[in-house]
């Protein structure tokens, strides 16, 4: 099997709360996947297994071929996990010295700190690093042990900018290399431009699964936006539409599945409408789509 | 491209050897360089001595010279600490910062991880008891000779195990800003009721009745041996180490496991 990751039939209960029911996954190689879903979804939990942090309540986790709670297997992974904190004490350059001495075949320090966008703090404290610096700190450990799966919980979260692209050029440079990635993020623009694959959770089940582009299209949304002096009442009345938000200067903009019945609804009810827009929706759209647990999920979208 | 190709075969977990190395120097290089725990650990036992051992330094104490007895006490009081300190609050706000997540996921297994905190902790034994002995010979005139500077300095660090194992089993029990207060409170009245802050002949009876079941009586009980000062086997001392050490370990363990389910 040349699956990296695999999860068969995998639950986990937190007493009352089943944070994954029977899942099944399996991440090939080479794949860069976005596991997206509200908070609590269960992202954190699934990445915990493949970490070996926990045990399923029950299911097999196989990574890399193997159990994931054997140090060989974890010497081919790499994390960057949800709130750590390092310890004081250390400069930059000595913490990411320290973790690459765990590791059987580490890179080099400054070939971490570089793909982590960190060479300019080098010698700096790691007490004294800004959050988003933190995390690319946290970025740098995961990468240093040369892992051929890298596992990233909400990598960008406190990023700026220039800390977010020199995150995703590091990735770019590590899938070279032929890593193997998983990543959850709430920053779905940037999903929907390096991820092969996407997969959305809600709560503990497999919503979607497949490229950006089918997701959104197995949802079938369309974005219809219009200028009207139509009011808020009259707006909610128009047929098939999913949400609505309202904005300035009688601003409307909906998702929805049938855009010809809304649109054709909305210029009789208002024949004076301008700046008239139909677009595919966005992955945002869709994700709200998938998971807003008052829509009855589309049947074509959820994954065979 | 910067990164080198990536091999497909499973890789061998890595020696213990490098990982233990790195790990203990890293321990050692944070405490030299954390003050507010360092100029305390280092200055309070020499305080203490120069309060109070200094002025009797000439007397005997259990038929011994009263410097050397006091200097062993406060070396004992010291090591006590440090071996509470090091296990018991960087374990605590290790575990809540998410480091030992962090090195949980990498392939490095516990024993290097343990180990390299039981080296720093004898690394920083050993620095307080040289410095506490050489602020006593250079201020007091109170010197040890070589070969009772080994022998106590032997006893004393063999005898952190106990200690270390209930500053571990703190540490994971208690969150990160109780577990200073608890470890001293624990610590104190255990010091105070061992012989250790105040010798037990001057102790009020109840004291006298309960420091042979204390660890840190049979701790100083040893120190003090080196110096000729308790008559009586030796191995009785080790004993009770030994039984507290399985007791305090066998609680780390539990708290660990309870630990792991949490997160
Ligand atoms: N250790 C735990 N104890 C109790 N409940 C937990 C624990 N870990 C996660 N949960 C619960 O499991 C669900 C999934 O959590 P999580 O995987 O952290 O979600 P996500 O990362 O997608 O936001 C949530 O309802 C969360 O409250
Ligand atoms: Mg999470």
């Amino acid at each position: 099997m040349n699956d990296v990751v695999c999860f068969e039939g995998v639950s986990q209960r937190f007493g009352p709360v089943a944070a994954l029911s029977d899942l099944d996954l399996e991440l090939k190689a080479g794949q860069l996947s976005a596991l997206l879903g509200p908070n609590g979804a269960g992202k954190t939990t699934a990445i915990d297994l493949m970490l070996g942090l926990s045990q399923p309540t029950s299911g097999t986790v196989r990574v890399l071929g193997a159990d994931p709670r054997k140090p060989s297997t974890r010497s081919g992974i790499g994390a960057m996990l949800q709130d750590i904190n390092v310890p004081a004490g250390l400069s930059v350059r000595e913490l990411v010295g320290l973790y690459a001495a765990l590791y059987p075949q580490p890179m080099t320090v400054g070939k971490a700190l570089s793909l982590a966008g960190l060479t300019e703090q080098a010698r700096q404290r790691v007490s004294g690093l800004s959050g988003g610096q933190k995390r690319r700190l946290s970025f740098a450990l995961a990468v240093v042990g040369q892992p051929r799966l890298l596992l990233l919980d909400e990598p960008t979260a406190a990023m700026d900018v220039q800390g977010r692209a020199a995150f995703w050029q590091g990735i770019a440079e590590l899938r070279e290399a032929g890593c193997t990635v998983l990543l959850t993020t709430h920053m779905l623009e940037e999903v929907d431009r390096a991820a092969d694959r996407v997969i959305v959770l809600n709560k503990g089940k497999v919503v979607a699964d497949g490229t950006p582009n089918s997701v959104r299209e197995r949802v079938g949304l369309s974005r219809v936006r219009f200028v009207s002096t139509l009011s808020a009442a009259q707006l909610h009345a128009l047929p098939g539409a999913e949400t609505l938000d309202i904005g300035q200067a009688g601003q409307a903009s909906f998702s929805t599945r049938t855009p010809e019945t809304l649109v054709r609804a909305a210029l009789s009810a208002a024949p004076e409408l301008s700046n008239l827009e139909v677009t595919r929706a966005s992955l945002e759209d869709a994700f709200l789509s998938l998971t807003n647990d008052q829509l009855p999920a589309p049947a074509a979208a959820v994954s065979a | 491209m910067t990164t080198s190709s990536v091999p497909a075969t499973a890789r061998p977990a890595v020696s213990p050897l490098r990982p233990f190395l790195a790990l203990a120097r890293a321990e050692v290089v944070r405490l030299l360089r954390n003050r507010a725990y360092l100029i305390p650990a280092l200055m309070l036992p020499m305080l203490f001595f120069a309060l109070w051992g200094l002025p009797n330094a000439s007397g005997k104490l259990s038929g011994v010279n009263a410097g050397q007895y006091m200097l062993v006490s406060y070396a004992a009081y010291s090591l006590i600490t440090t071996a509470m300190y090091g296990f018991g609050v960087a374990v605590a706000s290790e575990r809540s910062s998410g480091w030992w997540r962090q090195l949980r996921i990498a392939p490095v297994s516990p024993v290097a991880v343990f180990g390299a905190k039981i080296t720093a902790s004898l690394v920083m034994g050993l620095l307080s008891f040289s410095a506490l002995c050489l602020f006593a010979g250079l201020v007091g005139h109170v010197w040890l000779s070589a070969p009772l500077f080994l022998s106590v300095l032997f006893r004393l660090l063999l005898g952190m195990v106990p200690f270390a194992l209930l500053g571990l089993a703190l540490g994971l029990l208690v969150g990160p800003d109780a577990a200073g207060g608890v470890a001293n409170l624990i610590s104190l009245p255990m010091l105070f009721a061992s012989g250790i802050f105040i010798p037990l002949e001057v102790a009020p009876d109840f004291v006298k009745t309960i420091a042979p079941y204390l660890p840190a009586y049979h701790y100083g009980q040893l120190g003090w041996s080196a110096l000729g000062a308790v008559q009586g086997a030796e191995w009785v001392h080790w004993a009770w180490l030994a039984g507290y050490s399985a007791a305090f370990l066998l609680i780390a363990r539990w708290a660990a496991g309870r630990a792991e389910t949490r997160r």
